[in-house]
């Protein structure tokens, strides 16, 4: 899956390189503030009410 | 380069090598999150409700001074434990759902406002989302808990015997601290833990998950009001009670 994605970046290592750090970056960002806010309310340990 | 026929299988075995990677990198990067990045949004989140909430006190008093007439989601009030911090303080909201709880601690519909007769129950999250009630476990009795409001402070002492600090020896039987199963709703009944009795006096309980990084159990904290409400016009400062320290 790596092996694949640093295959088809272009341009030589430095540049690949960097897009490289922008794809982890946008993965990182997309998890932290869409994926783990709308995943969060679905899990069990954020209860602290009594019902 | 892959080879005839291993060359399938190893390509297959590396990519369930890198997807189980990928997996464990996520579940840490939310971890992060949880302990972390929550605890930045709501306490951006902290700022602003309390200037928000300065500004409407500024203003003349009209209805937004009238506490019963808070709707779900708004900010009412400030809560202070000098035994969390010398300058711990929270905005509360109405309602308990986790619109509010991420936001700061909620404050359970249809109970007591506090002043009132009966009980101000408030729930708030132990840990992630700010944790307001991470080192509720500290708690000794005679701790003050103060809500600020419009325009009173309001003193609550927690239960227990402050000479022995026995957090279970109080004169109305009401312990001071106990931990309790998630459906056990009669800790904030008007009297705690006496349902049936209606209000008997001006409590206040806290509800958090318990134990840390846990939903198992619920840690609750009981206290009543001293005295009455106190005008912030006399005290702009703040009561005694919350320079004990």
């Amino acid at each position: 899956m790596y092996g694949w994605i640093w295959r088809h970046l272009p341009g030589g290592t430095g540049l690949k390189t960097l897009q490289a750090l922008v794809l982890v970056a946008a993965v990182c960002a997309l998890l932290l503030f869409v994926v783990f806010p709308w995943v969060e309310p679905h899990l069990p340990f954020n209860d602290v009410t009594v019902d | 380069m892959d080879g005839e026929g291993t060359g399938g299988w190893r390509s297959v075995v590396r990519g369930i090598g890198e997807v189980l990677i990928t997996g464990g990198l996520v579940l840490l990067l939310f971890v992060v999150y949880e302990l972390y990045v929550t605890d930045y949004l709501t306490g951006r989140r902290q700022d602003e409700l309390t200037q928000e909430l300065r500004e409407q006190w500024q203003q003349p008093p009209g209805e937004t001074r009238q506490l019963r007439q808070v709707e779900i989601g708004d900010a009412f009030g400030v809560l202070r434990i000098p035994r969390l911090g010398e300058d711990y303080a929270r905005v509360i909201l109405e309602g308990t759902s986790e619109a509010e709880l991420s936001q700061g601690p909620g404050h359970y519909e249809g109970t007591a406002m506090p002043g009132e007769a009966g009980n101000v129950a408030l729930a708030g999250h132990r840990v992630g989302k700010g944790s307001p009630f991470l080192e509720l476990d500290a708690m000794r009795p005679g701790d003050p808990i103060v809500v600020e409001t419009a325009d009173s402070w309001f003193v609550y002492r927690v239960l227990g015997d402050p000479a022995t600090g026995d957090l279970a020896a109080d004169p109305s039987g009401i312990p001071g601290r106990q931990i309790v199963r998630p459906a056990d709703v009669d800790v904030i009944a008007p009297t705690p833990n006496q349902a049936a009795s209606g209000p008997t006096g001006s409590y206040l309980t806290l509800t958090t998950c318990h134990p840390r990084f846990s939903a198992r159990e619920r840690l609750i904290i009981h206290a009543r009001l001293e005295g009455g409400a106190l005008p912030k016009a006399d005290l702009p400062d703040g009561p005694p009670a919350l320079f004990e320290g």
